[in-house]
């Protein structure tokens, strides 16, 4: 699979990520049941980390500039940073108490504003959803406030005649879709290997500027839309799964004997119905 | 590409001296680090000496990460069950330029970069050099992978005891087995208070337990014991000659050495919450690499700066020591016309004017010396009877010391003429 050449490539690739905390080392609170967030180590939401491998194949093969956007407080710099020691050429973090508790409404809002003030882009990708929250909302509500075509699922592009190629996963196989650009994919978790910062891309880090702070105002957001009274999602209540305990029950003797033991005993706890 | 005036590899206290030195020098310098922090994967005895610090961070104590000032030191002899002790109280040790302190790595590292740092040198973590760099036969920078190398016009080697660049720069062949030990550590967390009582100290002060005899189960070594503020560090040095020839497990000493009655006593009701285990450079002066070629120096264990001379290990100051030589004499090369072998020869003359190629060479015999199995297994456990026979009293006959310290000598089996000679070389080498 090949991309046709570096004619029509896109100028500029806006991939967005989210920082979240690491899931291997989440832990639920056994008394308030909800996650312990505190002093849990972060990384780059991992589809978005596929995501801007993605991009970073893309930039090896053809040639393109990345920039890449994130929303959050000022430790999210961390994950910027990553992303600048990766290969992204320079990143933007859109950073706000106004947009404290933004749910995916506002979110999407706030980042397609901020994607125009960026401009120049002809590609945009985000992560297919995030671990911690899982809604898969804000790639597509970005490309709805930017009326941009869309493609979700996406575990490879390849760019011909100055479009997208994209390969889709579906539930039963996979499908090439193609479009113009300026477009946005979200690209499948797992779908490529993220590389690690390079020594060149730290130092580029340390010697400073390539992480750039916008507030609302900078970019022109409306603060009536954004922020926790401005997000239609309301958490009702969050419950833990318990797991049942296990009662183990070995079954001996006759094969046909014993599967209808197990079977009755599957039916009387109501595991199966009759 | 990015480039640097000078390039040192590894952040712990050589590669942190060098970076200091040669930043307020006037250098640009990347300092690079293969733990996630300076210190992540640092691991030594557990005490610093500071003198120093005293040339090159006069107001060190102010913030420097110290678990407890040194102020007792202990030497004890170990049999199976009995314990013979030599214990030296000096308050006055911890003052002044003898001092010394207890340390945790992944603080007093991650301190002494961030001295480097201010300084302006720049520090880069969770990269490993894989190679040097080289152009027209010299070193020219580092090599990470094939689109990432950054170039300079030196590279100091701070990698520590195993340092592969060494060898890739051609500076010294394979380590060896003789010359190297094992060193494994624990932690042992004990509450402050259950320290101070126990080891009778102050809130700052600590102590400093060496072992001999059969803490090393009668293999070539010993044991060293730091108190620092919460937890103490327990562990071994021992041949690594010795321990594949006699088919051992270092885990099997340190859990017999832990469990000595004389140890226990110290540690009893500690939870070990770390182990640790790293290779020590054993010959000091005689496995030394050459210090410096066409572009590049090597600084602190990289270049086997380390003296065990029976009673005192350093390492850390001599790292320190050498880290700013290295940046001496790379200023010295700069102002004789660059980086060449030839200029930076002038690192020599810096490390003899700290005294670190001096006590290294003063020392050199010492590991010779201890290398001797008759020093682990017959002479403690001849002292440990004598010591015996003049302490107990039950009525069967009292004997003269003089004569029980002969009946002894006699009955180790060793002659009397190489038992002179041991302790004549002993006292010369040591």
């Amino acid at each position: 699979m090949t991309d046709g050449g570096t004619a029509g490539r896109p100028r500029r690739i806006v991939v967005c990520i989210k920082q979240v905390p690491r899931a291997q080392e989440l832990q639920v609170d056994p008394v308030t049941q909800t996650l312990k967030r505190v002093g849990v180590p972060s990384e780059i939401n991992p589809p978005d980390a596929n995501a801007l491998e993605m991009a970073l194949q893309l930039k090896d093969r053809l040639g393109t500039e990345i920039v890449v956007l994130s929303m959050g407080p000022t430790s999210f710099d961390e994950s910027l940073e990553r992303a600048v020691a990766m290969g992204a050429d320079r990143s933007v973090l859109l950073t706000d108490r106004i947009l404290g508790g933004s749910d995916t409404v506002p979110t999407a809002y706030a980042l397609s504003e901020t994607i125009q003030k960026i401009g120049g882009y002809d590609l945009l990708l985000c992560g297919e959803e995030t671990t911690d929250a899982s809604t898969g909302h804000v790639g597509p509500g970005i490309a709805g406030h930017l009326d941009l075509p869309q493609i979700t699922y996406v575990s490879e592009i390849r760019i011909v005649d100055g479009k997208v190629r994209a390969r889709r996963t579906a539930e039963d196989g996979t499908e090439w879709w193609g479009t113009t650009m300026p477009c946005l994919c979200t690209v499948n978790f797992g779908c490529n290997r993220p590389r690690e910062p390079t020594l060149t891309g730290k130092i580029r880090v340390k010697r400073g500027g390539l992480v750039t702070h916008w507030s609302c105002a900078d970019v022109g957001i409306d603060p009536k839309k954004v922020g926790l009274f401005n997000s239609p999602t309301i958490v009702a209540k969050v419950d833990t799964v318990r797991l049942p305990s296990r009662s183990g029950q070995i079954f001996s003797g006759e094969p046909g004997a014993s599967v209808r033991k197990l079977l009755a005993s599957l039916v009387a706890d109501r595991v199966i119905a009759a | 590409m990015e480039q640097f005036d000078v390039i040192v590899v590894g952040a712990g206290p050589a590669g942190s001296a060098a970076a200091l030195t040669l930043a307020r020098r006037g250098f640009s310098t990347l300092l690079v680090e293969r733990g996630r922090s300076p210190g992540a994967k640092g691991m030594f005895g557990g005490r610093i000496y500071a003198w120093p610090f005293a040339e090159l961070l006069p107001e060190w104590a102010k913030d420097c990460p110290i678990e407890r000032r040194v102020v007792r030191e202990n030497l004890a002899f170990l049999t199976d069950d009995a314990s013979l002790g030599i214990s030296f109280d000096a308050p006055k040790m911890a003052q002044g330029r003898g001092a010394s302190f207890t340390a945790l790595r992944a603080k007093f590292d991650a301190w002494f970069a961030k001295k480097a740092q201010d300084a302006g040198a720049v520090l880069v973590t969770g990269i490993r050099v894989d190679d040097l760099w080289r152009e027209d036969g010299r070193v020219r920078g580092v090599f990470v992978a094939p689109n990432d190398r950054v170039v300079s016009d030196l590279v100091v080697i701070a990698e520590g005891a195993t340092s592969t660049l060494v060898r890739k720069a051609g500076l010294k062949a394979d380590l060896e087995p003789r010359e190297v030990s094992v060193g494994v550590k624990e932690t042992v967390e004990l509450p402050a208070e259950t320290i101070q009582e126990r080891f009778g100290l102050s809130e700052t002060e600590g102590a400093a337990y060496v072992f001999a005899g059969s803490a090393s189960l009668g293999l070539r070594g010993g044991g060293f014991l730091y108190t620092n503020r919460a937890s103490v560090s327990l562990g071994l040095v021992v041949s690594s000659e010795d321990l594949s020839r006699k088919k051992v497990e270092i885990q099997e000493i340190q859990t017999k050495f832990r469990m000595h009655p004389a140890v226990q006593r110290l540690i009893r009701g500690g939870k070990v919450v770390e182990y640790s285990a790293h290779l020590v450079p054993e010959l000091g002066a005689g496995m030394m690499p050459r210090l410096s070629g066409d572009g590049v120096l090597v600084v602190g264990d990289a270049a086997g700066f380390l003296i065990n001379n029976g009673y005192t290990f350093r390492g850390v100051d001599l790292a320190i020591a050498s880290g700013v030589a290295a940046g001496e004499a790379a200023e010295a090369a700069r102002a004789a016309g660059g980086m060449t072998a030839a200029n930076l020869k002038a690192y020599e003359r810096f490390l003899h004017r700290r005294n670190v190629l001096t006590d290294l060479e003063r020392f050199r015999r010492a590991p010779l010396y201890l290398k001797k199995d008759r020093l682990f297994n017959v002479y403690p456990r001849m002292l440990m009877e004598i010591a015996e026979r003049m302490y107990t009293v039950d009525g069967s006959g009292k004997e003269r010391l003089f004569d029980v310290v002969l009946d002894e000598a006699a009955s180790a089996g060793v002659p009397k003429l190489k038992m002179l000679l041991d302790l004549l070389q002993g006292a010369r080498s040591m």
